[in-house]
């Protein structure tokens, strides 16, 4: 049976993972590539790296550390932040990145999507959509890490992504993330049952049940969450295993 | 030991590459036919379609190549696929036809609306296989793919997703995977390293 996928998301800023993060079993807890790899071994499904950094220099150490990761990781990821155009894209893959995530620049550009889609196959291109449900009751995406409001909403935005070509969709709730009362297992419900590619949840992990509701009230393939992980509030063994107990298909290494 | 990766038009070889290097093993990517033939285990890997591909291994020569070799060799994916007799993938294809399987298109159902097939599945695969060898019973590889192989007598390893296909085949001295033992964690290379010892 397919299992459910559990994602720890890093946060990368000149080739360096940011956020406190603190393991007792790695010597570098700084350097990305130690870090996915101690995720790894803890029985983490996917990688996702998402680069932060502002400036060009930054963006070349990136695309360094995802030919290292691609080296020492045997598990796949996916990279994300700073894609504007094909040939970031073209960089990424040939660097050893399994799949890219396209955000900001899908919205300014969705003819990216199709590119991205022909040029490489669908199961490269995550489409991730940054959106806040609205007083009006709808979900409106947003531009720049939720910074800009955009005319595109939710569900319209992630069918036009699908008959693009994305190969699947990474839904992050501004309303949840960060609040760590569970996921937007409403939306999920609904985004999940309308569209025939995986969805990725993120945003509002706080406790190992909010995976459960995840995975059967919202219907998510998969779900991301950084910080816990990275502060040790849930051990990704402990995860899975509570998961498997309860039902949820779950690769246990 | 010499082992060659073949390179033609599929993406994603050089991450066998990556995964044969953590075992030590240095291998040579090469689309030169006598480089392939002189290897001691061949790797025929990648991502990609089936028409396209096969067409460039026939305008390179590569499709006999492929069909002679007598040393192990391992096809991944759509390395896998083309293994086959034909695929549905750009119509109906003529493969390599080592194995008589044919590749399918995978149907959603009402159970399963998902496609492509993407993540961590299991695969049950015959105890007696040296490719499975010192694997748990039942372990999750990692898959990505919208086609699948259908199963028959050289079927060593079964997964069931919306309907059950082949998830490896043997014959001979030809061994294929659908899954990717090179993005697959410990039991992935736990494979690849039942391989390089055949």
């Amino acid at each position: 049976m397919l299992a459910k996928r559990i994602i720890p998301c890093l946060d990368i800023k000149d080739g360096q993972t940011v956020k406190g993060v603190n393991f007792v079993n790695i010597r570098s807890v700084g350097d990305p590539v130690e870090l996915g790899a101690e995720y790894s071994r803890l029985g983490a499904d996917e990688l996702v790296f998402l680069d932060i950094t502002a400036s060009h220099e930054g963006r070349k150490t990136f695309k360094d550390l995802v030919r290292r990761i691609a080296e020492n990781i045997s598990i796949p990821f996916t990279v994300g932040g700073g894609i504007h155009e094909i040939g970031d894209v073209d960089a990424l893959l040939c660097a050893g990145a399994d799949k890219v995530s396209i955000n900001s620049a899908a919205i300014k550009n969705p003819d990216l999507i199709s590119e991205v889609a022909k040029g490489f196959g669908s199961q490269v291109c995550t489409v991730a959509i940054d959106a806040k449900l609205d007083e009006s009751g709808e979900w409106t995406c947003y531009l720049n890490g939720g910074r800009v409001a955009t005319d595109k909403k939710l569900f319209a935005w992630a069918k036009e992504a699908q008959e693009r070509g994305a190969g699947e969709i990474l839904f992050t709730s501004m309303n949840h993330d960060g609040v760590k009362q569970g996921f937007a297992n409403d939306a999920l419900r609904v985004l999940s049952e309308s569209l025939s590619i995986p969805v990725i949840a993120s945003g509002g992990a706080g406790k190992m049940e909010h995976f459960k509701d995840v995975f059967t009230e919202g219907k998510a393939d998969a779900a991301l969450a950084a910080s816990i992980f990275h502060f040790h509030e849930i051990a990704i063994p402990d995860l899975k295993k509570y998961l498997r107990d309860e039902g949820i298909p779950m690769r246990i290494v | 030991m010499k082992v060659v990766i073949i390179k033609y038009n599929a993406g994603n070889i050089f991450s066998v590459d990556y995964a044969l290097r953590r075992l030590g093993v240095e291998a040579t990517i090469s689309g030169d036919a006598d480089i392939i033939k002189s290897a001691d285990k061949v790797i025929f890997p990648g991502v990609g379609e089936a028409e396209t591909t096969m067409n460039y291994l026939r305008e390179h020569g590569l499709d006999n190549v492929i069909k002679n070799l007598t040393q192990p060799t391992l096809g991944i994916c759509i390395g896998m696929q083309l293994l086959c007799k034909s695929s549905e993938e750009g119509g109906i294809v003529e493969c390599l036809g080592i194995f008589d399987e044919v590749v399918k298109k995978f149907v959603p159902n009402e159970s399963i609306i998902k496609v492509p097939h993407m993540g961590w599945n299991t695969v049950t695969a015959d105890p007696s296989s040296p490719l499975f060898k010192n694997l748990i019973n039942d372990p999750y590889f990692y898959y990505v793919h919208s086609y699948h192989a259908t199963v028959g007598k050289d079927t060593i390893a079964t997964t069931d997703y919306i309907n059950q296909y082949s998830a490896a085949l043997h014959k001979d001295n030809f061994y294929a995977v659908q899954f990717h033992p090179e993005k697959s964690g410990k039991v992935g290379e736990q494979l690849l390293k039942n391989f390089l010892e055949l």
